[in-house]
């Protein structure tokens, strides 16, 4: 069954449309990858579907409700988490208070049950032991690990990692690729737009690829990787 | 480290007695001059509250002064109210225009929201100085024996064996110091909650705040609207010490704003010790430096350079990072037992 669905989602920007005509469906426990080149649109399809950019036209169903005009906070506490390319840390507050908004707000806990919460899930992303420092001061990797965190402190049933093991070195990119093989394997839904192939592909049950904000193909991995327009555009292979 | 909660309560107790105290032990001067630094205070704690935890660098709250000390005005010369009454009014005037203030200056952001907000405290210097019945852009006076009448005075008088206006002095002193007393623990309270973890955020990073579900607008009306009212009944107060009210005296930038910022900034911008800090350095200054003139100016505006190089978060930063002490912590730690234990060092072992 859908967990996240968008029928006909298009956004422009003055003359240049940057989503153009996108539906597709997700299922729930479902991990889908996007690819596409640079420009392509995949961060600003993540926006719509957050609630960061309104669509021109189109609609953005989660759970079979129609959520087109919840403003983001909102989706958040309906169920959609996301991670940013490029880390947005609450640079002033801990690791830990980065994950008690997140929980306190997006995840609607208590005070009670919050703090036990967030030090669950500092445990399962390996950031427990830096849980009282200064989220500005973080490696690259820790900062990539608190924005998978801070997502996963919301309490998503489908959450958005834009890019997060872009930066990575190979050892890093695997220890990630762990953490969220796990939280897949909770039955959280996951979207990934990701130009590192092999973890995306390590992952994900299905790929969809983006051209000039045209959905070009979504399939299984192999089957999307095959096709030789798909190489030719993103891959830059001639067919 | 923090120093231990009983010490703290107990020295906190102890001075907030001898403050209170004063008006019966220190002679008149004495406490005219700490209602002056108290309401720097007042002013400094409520725009830290915007700027150093909400992220609104306002250069306009001479606005909430001025309407204030105006509506108070209003209320004892129009309306023949008691002056206690008329700073409630002035707090609540000063928070009502916060509204529409925040309708046009929340459409602004950062040096834009900072020049929207000076912008519209002038448009609101110019349209109360239209305001005949208050005598327009020349001011006016309380009325003759307004402070010796005001509720209370007399059982003060009584109380302390002093004169009316002295009476007058003490209970706006004691009622100035209640503000500030309240707005610290209020601002305790309210930062350690999940608002203010919330308004942290929004501080730190407005769209990732909102990506995990905290109302950016919301939050920061709310703060905007308090300060407002804070800033207005303080305004209001120390009208009535002064007695003569203008609407250049009641909206100068230089008076209630830029010197606000300067005991802000110097002492710890996003701390809550940080404006006591500030201005007690800002009294001082005043006090060695009051018979150079300009040169005082020029002085203060060196210090806050040099601060803002070199302590960017101010004194009271400066000292917790070096001590460890920290008189009024906002963080949020983890729950005791949930950390992992810190591996033996090879050499220990």
């Amino acid at each position: 069954m859908a967990i996240l669905s968008l029928h006909s989602v298009s956004r422009s920007f003055g003359a240049l449309k940057v989503t153009d005509d996108v539906s597709f469906e997700l299922n729930a426990g479902e991990a889908l990858g996007i690819i596409g080149p640079n420009g392509a649109g995949k961060s600003t399809l993540f926006n719509l579907i957050t609630g960061n950019i309104a669509p021109d036209a189109g609609r953005v169903f989660l759970d079979g409700r129609d959520v087109t005009r919840l403003p983001p906070m909102e989706r958040v506490r309906a169920g959609i988490g996301r991670s940013f390319q490029i880390p947005q840390p609450f640079g002033n507050l801990s690791v830990y208070e980065n994950l008690l908004v997140a929980a306190r707000f997006g995840g609607e806990l208590g005070a009670g049950e919050a703090p036990a919460f967030c030090m669950d899930i500092l445990s399962r992303t390996g950031l427990a032991a830096v849980a009282e420092k200064p989220s500005g001061g973080l490696s690259l990797l820790q900062r990539k690990r608190l924005e998978l965190a801070r997502a996963m402190a919301t309490k998503p049933r489908v959450i958005l990692l834009d890019e997060i093991a872009g930066g990575l070195t190979d050892a890093e990119c695997v220890e990630l690729v762990a953490t969220i093989r796990a939280i897949h394997a909770n039955g959280t839904a996951i979207i990934w737009i990701e130009h590192v192939l092999h973890a995306l592909n390590s992952v994900v049950e299905r790929l969809m690829v983006l051209n000039f904000g045209r959905m070009l193909m979504i399939g299984a991995p192999d089957q999307v990787m095959a096709s030789p327009e798909v190489r030719e555009i993103y891959l830059g292979i001639e067919a | 480290m923090t120093l231990t909660r009983p010490f703290g309560l107990a020295a906190a107790a102890l001075a907030l007695a001898l403050l209170y105290a004063l008006p019966a032990i220190a002679p008149r001067a004495v406490v005219q001059d700490l209602f002056g630094i108290l309401t720097l205070l007042v002013l400094a704690m409520n725009w830290n509250m915007l700027a150093g935890f909400a992220g609104l660098v306002s250069v306009g709250q001479q606005a909430f002064v001025g309407i204030g000390a105006y509506a108070m005005f209003a209320a004892i010369i129009l309306m023949g109210l008691d002056p206690l009454v008329g700073v409630l009014i002035g707090g609540l005037a000063a928070a009502a225009f916060a509204v529409p203030m925040a309708f046009f200056a929340f459409r602004l952001n950062g040096a834009y929201f900072a020049i929207g907000t000076w912008v519209v405290a002038d448009i609101a210097r110019l349209g109360i100085s239209q305001w005949k019945a208050l005598g327009g852009g020349t001011g006016t006076s309380l009325p003759k024996g307004t402070a010796k009448d005001m509720a209370f005075v007399g059982q003060i008088k009584d109380m302390l064996d002093v004169s009316s206006a002295a009476a007058a002095d003490a209970l706006t002193y004691w009622l100035m110091l209640s503000l500030a007393v309240a707005m610290l623990v209020a601002s305790y309270v309210f930062l350690r909650s999940r608002m203010g973890l919330g308004l942290q955020a929004i501080r730190d990073n407005e769209n990732a705040a909102r990506s995990v579900g905290v109302d950016p607008v919301k939050l920061k009306a709310l703060v905007f609207l308090l300060a407002a009212f804070g800033t207005g009944l303080c305004g209001a107060l120390a009208f009535i010490q002064i007695t003569r009210v203008t609407p250049d005296a009641a909206f100068s930038v230089i008076d209630w704003t830029a010197f606000v910022i300067f005991i802000t900034v110097i002492g710890g911008i996003g701390t809550l010790p940080g404006p006591i800090v500030g201005v007690i350095v800002f009294y001082i200054l005043q006090r060695a430096l009051a018979d150079y003139g300009t040169i005082y100016l020029i002085v203060l505006g060196c210090l806050g350079i040099v601060v803002m190089l070199f302590a960017r978060r101010g004194l009271w930063d400066m000292f917790t990072d070096r001590t460890g002490i920290d008189l009024m912590p906002l963080t949020h730690r983890p729950p005791q037992g949930s950390l992992p234990r810190p591996k033996p060092s090879r050499r220990a072992a």
